[in-house]
């Protein structure tokens, strides 16, 4: 993601990436970054809980309001709800979590393949 | 407590005898380009590197897939399926896709005047992709001609 925002920045876009690796867009400085301390899937908010996913946007968006310096982090006010994920997320034990690396589509679900053969995208 | 996720993901595939991810890291300050209408007149592009797709597109493969997926923004919710190499990250996003490809979230702040506009297509591509080469030469490209043609003023985009 970082690479995308400072090739469109270079390219006369503005861009906020909003995340929730703080490490990682650290180290890709982006033009302009919002952090939001959450497990990494809810970037966004909160699943189902209209009010935060508006709070999260929202307050990342004034970012391009208030960021005046090319690299500049805002880190927004959002909690979870807990901080139960906390230790599984950074934890260095377990399996590998990624898929097998395969060329063929990895639809969600069975029906999808289909949609997408009906539609002739496949 | 912040999690170090790179020193977390580096020990780990250390652990089992993997080579290691490399992320893309830079001291270099990045480009700057000032908005040029103010949020509230302008119209927002959005990627979100989610590997979403709609119903009736083609899901992502999972190795190094660099294409993209242009997504009408009108589209349902409900209508909005993921396919990402990490798909431990995806229980949430399966449940209510606004967690990580905020649709409803950008339609409710157009409506409520915080920003202009939304584009007519969002975007989206996959994260984990190990070639930062493929990326520069592929995605980012990819994704700026995109939002060429579609006249934005600025660009939200979302990590995974």
């Amino acid at each position: 993601m970082c690479l995308v925002a400072r090739h469109l920045e270079a390219n006369g876009i503005p861009t906020l990436c909003l995340g929730s690796a703080r490490d990682i867009m650290t180290a890709g400085r982006p033009p302009r970054a919002a952090f939001v301390d959450y497990p990494l899937g809810h970037s966004a908010g909160k699943p189902f809980d209209r009010d935060d996913q508006l709070a999260v946007v929202k307050a990342a968006l004034q970012g391009f309001n208030t960021l005046t310096q090319p690299g500049q982090m805002l880190t927004l006010p959002n909690r979870w709800d807990n901080d139960d994920w906390i230790a599984d997320a950074g934890s260095n034990q377990g399996d590998d979590t990624r898929q097998p690396r395969d060329e063929s589509p990895q639809f969600q679900l069975a029906a999808d393949r289909e949609a997408a053969l009906a539609t002739g995208a496949l | 407590m912040t999690v170090n996720y790179m020193d977390a993901i580096r020990q780990r595939y250390e652990r089992l005898g993997y080579t290691a991810y490399r992320w893309f890291v830079t001291d270099e300050t990045p480009a700057w380009q000032k908005l040029s209408v103010p949020l509230d007149k302008a119209r927002l592009g959005m990627l979100s590197t989610s590997g979403a797709y709609a119903v009736g597109q083609v899901a992502y493969h999972y190795k190094d897939d660099t294409s993209i997926r242009a997504i009408a923004s009108d589209t349902a919710s409900a209508d909005l399926r993921f396919s990402h190499i990490t798909e431990n990250y995806l229980v949430d996003p399966r449940k209510d896709p606004n967690c990580i490809l905020p649709i409803d979230t950008l339609r409710k702040l157009v409506s409520d005047g915080t920003i202009g506009s939304l584009a007519d297509k969002v975007y989206s591509c996959m994260g984990g992709v190990y070639s930062q080469r493929r990326i520069r030469d592929e995605t980012a490209p990819a994704i700026l001609e995109q939002f060429r043609d579609q006249q934005i003023d600025c660009a939200l985009l979302v990590a995974m």
